[in-house]
């Protein structure tokens, strides 16, 4: 055999050996202990890396979730998008009881569609509510409204909202919002609220966050809180307080027995209707002529 | 000789300064006055009255407490109706002292004769102080308080005033009548300031499109009496928007530049505008406290157009009844402020605040924008830009919302002079999405420093 050959492999062989244990003893000694946990919770989470627990994305999270149980309470963690179902296999998994966290909902509390609070500006510039937001009160006159120019949109990552374009609000899909947050935080007027979805999906809110008095309120916009107190006075549970010219459902007291929905003289008060409607006999003596604001929670049917 | 002005960048906006030859007139009094409590920049003042209490032309009404903050006085005599919120340009509330107006008395300290006071018998630091009780603040609409700016330290002084006459605003005028009418007063208010500033050189810089203000501050420059006006100089200078910006100011008249993030102190300048340096006389010399200024109002539509000295909470819709106009139709924007910088309001029913230098009224074809294209990388706007920015680039990083790029692209050194998005053939809302990244950018780094 010729002897180039053999010199050849034998270097190789060589350098390959010395390689290998040089390999090895770096492996040991520097070696990174990795929780396995970790890799098997970020199996559990949904892998959307949506932000709406409140880390960076899934696998943050299972680290959070991992340290979190080495301290043996995972509780004050959540993941908004798996719900209930996705938490408590990952307690199952840890061996410690996920917090019981009800679903919930991003609602839209703005009832100033294009009918109710017609436009009295024309506003040209860029299509940002964060802009449009700094530069002056809205087209409609409103400076707590929707601006309606759709921040809320791009930032969800599950396709929930869009805007509807006969009304000019957004729309909230029922199926599709995890109440990640994403949705809330990118509101420059705070008008989107993560609400508990309810039982059977029953939800009663004020559909308003106006806090000018009545009137001045009203100049803008027909479907306005003018803070009259009808449905504090109303309500059977003493959910429903009012602060600032503006009333607020408290969703754990809320029964959804809708009888506030009737009262309010501005139909400021919002509901996701048909589920409503089953259980409120009330809601009948007004027969057709139905509280408009409740076609926004109808849509989010429409939607799916 | 070639007129001075700054580079890089600036661009020609038509002047339209259809009210510059009209005299200033007073404007009446309203029935009411609702004189906000945030109309500089800072924090709010705190109010010193309260419902039912009687107040005097001059009275003081809000105490600016915090360290850059400024004194509200009254501006008219009557009583004080309430405390409460106002709309304010944008449409939205603000805090504001609402006075039912009766009759006009002044504060009795107040001294409204016409008489020249030459002699200027207070220190410095008591002309400071007396700035900042008599709630001055520039008056060129940035309404930063003036006494801030005449504070110095040991390694920032100042060795030159330049005061701020080149109004390269299209359609205001208010500064260039004050040039004409009130010269002898702002030449004293130039002394005064100089002796605060403790320098010995002053530069009044004027635009070369107003001659008669170059003519007649020259001559009475060269008039005054055993070298009372020495060391003060009126230049004019060659006209190039936006010129009036301190920065670029100092640039085009001392050939300094402001480093980023920085004063005009940091260059050895103070920089006031020549509505300001006539406040500081009357404050100084008629013990007047800044409550009334001059206000144009202007428009293509407009038959007559005007410069009104305005008490300060007089309603805007004032000024167009005392021009004996309407509203002419097809109004499309009102703009507090040039249309360059200014800002579109709602309607004419606010009150006149300090920053307030003019009302334009512009119809549809002025105020209609474009519909935006795509950007064509021609870098016009890189050219145009006074800050050497790359407005094209800081749009795209702000559209994206990537403020880290956009603070590395020195979004912050903006001062949203708005030439980028005028000489755009794409019609792209630069500037609206550049302040959009400033704005961020600022919070940004504001949560940094607190951290």
């Amino acid at each position: 055999m010729n002897p180039v050959i053999l010199y050849s492999v034998a270097a190789l062989g060589i350098v390959a050996a010395a390689s290998a244990v040089i390999l090895f003893v770096v492996a040991k000694k520097f070696k990174v202990d990795e929780d396995p946990r970790i890799d098997e919770v970020t199996g559990l989470l949904p892998g959307a890396n949506c932000g709406g627990c409140g880390y960076a994305g899934c696998r943050n999270m299972a680290e959070a979730l991992v340290k979190a149980a080495d301290q043996d309470d995972i509780s004050a963690l959540n993941c908004p998008p798996g719900g209930s179902d996705t938490m408590s296999a990952i307690g199952k998994y840890l061996g410690l009881d996920a917090g019981e966290t009800a679903p919930a909902i991003a609602v839209v509390r703005c009832g100033g569609t294009y009918e109710k609070a017609p436009a009295k500006l024309e506003y040209d510039g860029p299509a940002k509510c964060a802009i449009s937001h700094r530069l002056f009160n809205g087209q409609n006159g409103c400076p707590y409204g929707c601006l309606g120019l759709g921040d809320c949109v791009p930032v969800c990552k599950f396709n929930a909202i869009y805007i509807d374009k006969q009304t000019g609000l957004p729309v909230i899909s029922e199926e599709k919002c995890t109440a990640c947050g994403a949705c809330v935080k990118a509101c420059p007027r705070a008008i989107i609220e993560l609400r508990p979805k309810g039982t059977e999906n029953k939800r009663v809110w004020i559909n308003c966050v106006n806090k000018e008095k009545g009137g001045v309120a009203m100049k803008n916009c027909k479907a306005a809180c003018i803070a009259c107190g009808k449905c504090v006075r109303e309500c059977p549970e003493n959910a429903i307080t009012l602060n600032d010219n503006l009333a607020y459902i408290d969703p754990a007291k809320c029964t959804a027995c809708g009888k506030c929905i009737v009262v309010c003289p501005t139909n400021a008060i919002a509901a996701t209707l048909s589920k409503v409607l089953g259980g409120v006999g009330t809601l009948s003596q007004k027969g057709s002529d139905l509280p408009e604001a409740k076609v926004i929670a109808d849509l989010a049917e429409e939607v799916n | 000789m070639k007129l001075k002005t700054f580079t890089p960048g600036g661009v020609h906006p038509p002047a339209n300064k259809l009210s510059a030859n009209t005299p200033t007139v007073k404007l009446g009094l309203p029935k009411e006055a609702s004189i906000p409590l945030s109309q500089h920049q800072g924090a709010s003042a705190v109010p010193v009255v309260k419902k039912g209490d009687a107040v005097k032309v001059g009275t003081l009404i809000a105490r600016g407490e915090a360290f850059i903050s400024a004194n509200i006085h009254s501006s008219v005599s009557g009583t004080v109706m309430k405390i409460d919120d106002v709309l304010n340009a944008s449409g939205y509330k603000t805090p504001a002292i609402i006075i039912k107006v009766d009759g006009d008395a002044w504060e009795e300290n107040i001294d409204r004769s016409e008489n020249l006071i030459n002699d200027i018998t207070l220190e410095p630091e008591a002309i400071v102080a007396k700035m900042k009780e008599m709630g001055i603040v520039g008056l060129g609409g940035a309404t930063f308080p003036t006494h801030i700016k005449y504070m110095m330290s040991d390694d920032r002084k100042a060795d030159t005033l330049v005061i701020n006459g080149v109004e390269c605003e299209p359609y205001l005028t208010a500064d260039h009548r004050l040039m004409l009418e009130r010269t002898d007063e702002i030449l004293q208010g130039v002394r005064i300031m100089m002796k605060a500033g403790k320098v010995d050189r002053a530069v009044i810089a004027v635009e070369a499109n107003k001659p008669d203000a170059v003519a007649i501050m020259q001559t009475r420059l060269g008039a005054g009496q055993n070298g009372c006006f020495t060391g003060i100089e009126a230049a004019p200078l060659a006209v190039k928007y936006p010129q009036g910006a301190e920065k670029q100011l100092l640039k085009a008249l001392l050939n300094r530049e402001i480093p980023s993030g920085k004063l005009p102190l940091d260059v050895g300048c103070i920089v006031n505008n020549v509505g300001t340096t006539l406040a500081i006389y009357e404050a100084l010399q008629k013990n007047k406290p800044l409550f009334e200024r001059v206000v144009t109002i202007t428009g293509k539509k407009l038959k007559k157009t005007g410069n009104f000295l305005v008490r300060i909470g007089t309603p805007a819709n004032m000024l167009l009844e005392a021009l004996g106009e309407e509203m002419p139709e097809h109004t499309a924007k009102i703009i507090n402020g040039g249309p360059m910088m200014g800002k579109a309001i709602n309607s004419l029913d606010i009150p006149i605040t300090k920053g307030i230098a003019g009302i334009v009224l512009l119809d549809e074809s002025e105020a209609r924008r474009r519909k935006p294209m795509n950007c064509i990388r021609c870098a016009r706007c890189v050219a145009v830009c006074p800050m050497g920015l790359e407005p094209y680039l800081l749009e795209r990083l702000a559209e994206r919302e990537n403020f880290a790029a956009c603070e590395a692209a020195a979004v912050s050194d903006c001062i949203e002079c708005g030439s980028c998005s005028y000489t755009c053939p794409s019609a792209r809302p630069l500037l609206d999405y550049i302040r959009h990244g400033k704005v961020n950018v600022m919070r940004i780094m504001r949560g940094r420093r607190q951290q």
